[in-house]
């Protein structure tokens, strides 16, 4: 058997574990495995310019290929910069791997030099870590790793090695360890048959039915089930913001996103249904707003792989603990050998009330010929692309803006920080995906407030040749803030303005990229043509946008479904 | 509502942080814990007194066998249990009170484990419930210290949580 140092051990288990990038940032704890890096071609390096960057960018991989991300970063400052990206995946179930160095074993505990318990400070944003004290014990550990970031819930695993654990001139037997069993993990691999019977029963015995459906069904690849299973059921179906292209956004079964930002139909339909179908969803507090209104009437069908979403929030008649994807087959199967079928005459009242909660249109805007109004950017944005490219995005109004005007039809095409909220993510997320998808179309839709958050990366960008286009949404304001501000504080604008900003564009060129500043709604169109024609360029897109613009529908924090705020266009209109 | 939770942990360095930083973190309630090794080297056993309403607690049951470490989990009141808690304490015992904390002692069969002239130290098991009515029922004044182990529990019958 070959004989390998710790640091031979953790790249060669990497390639053996099939992976093909590592994100991230050297430093003297992980020195000798960045000696090894150097003496090989197989993996490939990406070197950030900031370790929230490496998450970030690791984390947009795994969103869009399902492969869990690995990111490699010192000691001390380096994986306390790594865990704004750690909890932004933790709150998504998003598969990683964080390796960080440490310290010497015998250092650890004497406040040496770039010395934090990494395991104590990640401990809470994790799925699980792992400190490795023993070079005998990385390979097998590092295959824990890989296993619990990727099978049940996914999430991100931290594996923290000290520097001694790496050295050089200590060798042993290696071997890759194809598998691994834990006594204490182990993840339910289908669902409960009488559960999903008495589930079946109530679905098919439902007036006013809804599916609601999230970020679960992405993760488990179950896009083709959901989409069979709807079609079968003829119902009305909503996604959450994490769940967004699990089911095709242009279809007619489609009613949008639900929630804070949701819209009208969505919404109107949760709080009027009867019967609530939830496959992987949490129940998060964006999505159900005052629980104490949610959905009065429903009986909850609740499938998801994690026990404890369910009834975490909101009480559920029928439990399903099991992969969505494996449920929803199961289902499929006994729907299309029942002699039950939907009640097709309630399901056609249902339908045509949920037109007439359509027709209120509540994603109009106001048009304007002087200032340029976000929501047409992203509308010409999706025309542009043809719909089909990769959307990463920051967090604030362009979010939802992004979410609400861009719809998607393919699963793992809309990358977002849902869960965590992290200002700062879509730029490097947009690297991640480039990486993934060379020949992609990468959009990064972001603010002026996000995008100096992680705006370093754009140095990346170059390193690597990354054509991704960014599309800066710049109202001069932390939007969000000020929109809630302008709602439920009088205005009082607080520290939302942005003052002296940078001429992006320039500050783009700067980084060796194409700068625009786009002032005219009818420079828009033209605009985006000539970026996304640039393939092999990165082009920041500096959209000078209405200040004054809020993001309509609006459930307000404490509030229902059926209480939204509409934009002023809507208002005007009898409401159904 | 009063729940006594049994736990076999990998013995592993952290495990125990993760199960304290869960109720930390999660604003459940911590009552006593007591944890130490079985005989099995590998797993710690762990008995978590905590209160809340049954949703909560059904999600603290939850959460705790969402965690790695955890490989078992049983709520003991969910079915019947012995339930048991030892206490040391030492008290001030001078004059006419020595007999009659001695006698006090006696009737709630306690054991005195060292005297001085001035102290007395008492050892006593019994439920929760028992021990606080000891301590009641004497006068504050004389509790010098009091150090509990914390409720350890067992489901009664073959019932066993166990590997």
């Amino acid at each position: 058997m070959k004989k390998l140092s710790g640091a031979e051990i953790l790249l060669q288990f990497l390639k053996d574990e099939g992976v093909e990038y590592i994100f991230g940032y050297p430093g003297g704890a992980v020195l000798h495995i960045y000696d090894e890096l150097y003496k090989q071609t197989e993996l490939k390096h990406i070197l950030v310019r900031h370790e929230q960057g490496a998450t970030h960018m690791a984390d947009g991989y795994a969103r869009v290929t399902g492969k869990p991300g690995v990111v490699l970063v010192t000691s001390g400052p380096g994986a306390t910069n790594a865990v704004t990206g750690i909890a932004t995946a933790h709150m998504d179930s998003i598969p990683m791997v964080v390796i960080t160095g440490q310290v010497p074993t015998h250092a650890i505990g004497s406040d040496a030099f770039q010395e934090v318990d990494c395991i104590g400070i990640t401990r809470p944003c994790v799925k699980h870590n792992f400190l490795v004290k023993d070079v005998n014990e990385l390979a097998v550990t590092l295959k824990k790793a890989f296993y619990v970031a990727t099978s049940g819930r996914p999430g991100p695993v931290v594996v923290d090695i000290p520097k001694d654990v790496t050295r050089p001139d200590l060798k042993i037997p290696y071997q890759y360890p194809a598998t691994v069993t834990m006594r204490s993990y182990n993840p339910v691999t289908r669902g409960h048959a009488g559960q999903i019977r008495k589930a079946l029963d109530l679905i098919l015995s439902a007036k006013r039915p809804m599916i609601y459906t999230g970020g679960g069904v992405i993760l488990d690849n179950a896009s083709e089930e959901l989409r069979e299973f709807t079609r079968l059921l003829g119902y009305p179906i909503t996604n959450t913001l994490m769940g967004l292209g699990a089911y095709p956004g242009t279809d007619k079964q489609f009613v949008g996103m639900l929630g804070m930002h949701g819209t009208y139909e969505a919404n109107m339909a949760m709080h009027e249904c009867d019967v609530l179908i939830g496959i992987g969803v949490r129940f998060d507090d964006r999505v159900v707003g005052d629980v104490k209104k949610f959905c009065p009437d429903a009986k909850i069908v609740h499938i998801d792989i994690d026990p404890s979403s369910i009834a975490k929030t909101v009480k559920v008649h029928v439990p399903i603990v099991g992969p969505v994807g494996s449920v929803l087959r199961e289902m499929i199967g006994m729907l299309k050998e029942s002699n039950h079928h939907p009640d097709a005459d309630a399901v056609d009242a249902w339908w045509k009330l949920i037109n007439e909660w359509r027709a209120i249109d509540c994603l109009k805007y106001e048009w304007s010929d002087e200032r340029i109004k976000p929501q047409y950017v992203v509308q010409k944005l999706y025309e542009v692309t043809g719909g089909d490219a990769y959307v990463t995005s920051d967090v604030g109004q362009h979010q939802m803006w992004a979410a609400q005007y861009y719809p998607f039809d393919k699963p793992r095409r809309w990358v977002n920080s849902g869960g965590l909220g992290t200002m700062g993510f879509g730029l490097p997320a947009a690297l991640g995906v480039q990486f993934a998808y060379p020949d992609a179309t990468v959009a990064c839709v972001t603010g002026e407030g996000s995008i100096v958050m992680c705006i370093q990366e754009l140095s990346t960008a170059k390193q690597y040749n990354l054509p991704v286009k960014v599309i800066n949404l710049n109202n001069r304001y932390l939007g969000m803030v000020r929109q809630w501000q302008e709602f439920m504080y009088e205005k009082r604008e607080s520290h939302s303005y942005l003052d002296s900003l940078p001429d992006f564009a320039r500050l783009t060129e700067s980084f060796g990229h194409v700068g625009m500043t786009i002032e005219k709604p009818s420079d828009v169109e033209g605009a985006l043509k000539e970026a996304f024609a640039l393939k092999d360029r990165l082009v920041f897109m500096d959209f000078i946008t209405d200040p004054t613009e809020n993001v309509f529908p609006m459930m307000m924090s404490g509030k229902g479904h059926n209480e939204m705020l509409l934009s002023e266009l809507c208002k005007n209109r009898e409401l159904a | 509502m009063r729940h006594i939770i049994s736990l076999l942990l990998e013995n592993e360095p952290g495990a125990l942080c993760r199960v304290a930083g869960l109720f930390s973190a999660r604003g459940y309630n911590i009552e006593s814990l007591s944890v130490a090794p079985t005989e099995d080297p590998t797993v710690s056993r762990m008995t978590l007194v905590t209160n809340g309403s049954e949703a909560i607690v059904e999600q603290i049951t939850k959460q705790l066998n969402k965690l790695v470490d955890v490989v078992r989990l049983l709520d003991l009141t969910e079915g019947r249990h012995v339930d048991r808690e030892m206490m040391l304490i030492k008290l001030k015992a001078a004059g006419p009170q020595r007999e009659e904390i001695k006698r006090l002692s006696d009737i709630f069969r306690g054991r005195v484990l060292d005297v001085t002239n001035t102290s007395y130290i008492i050892e006593l098991t019994g439920t929760a419930d028992k021990l606080d009515a000891f301590i009641e029922a004497l006068d504050k004044k004389s509790i010098l210290e009091v150090v509990r182990s914390g409720s350890l529990a067992v489901a009664r019958g073959e019932k066993s949580l166990r590997l």
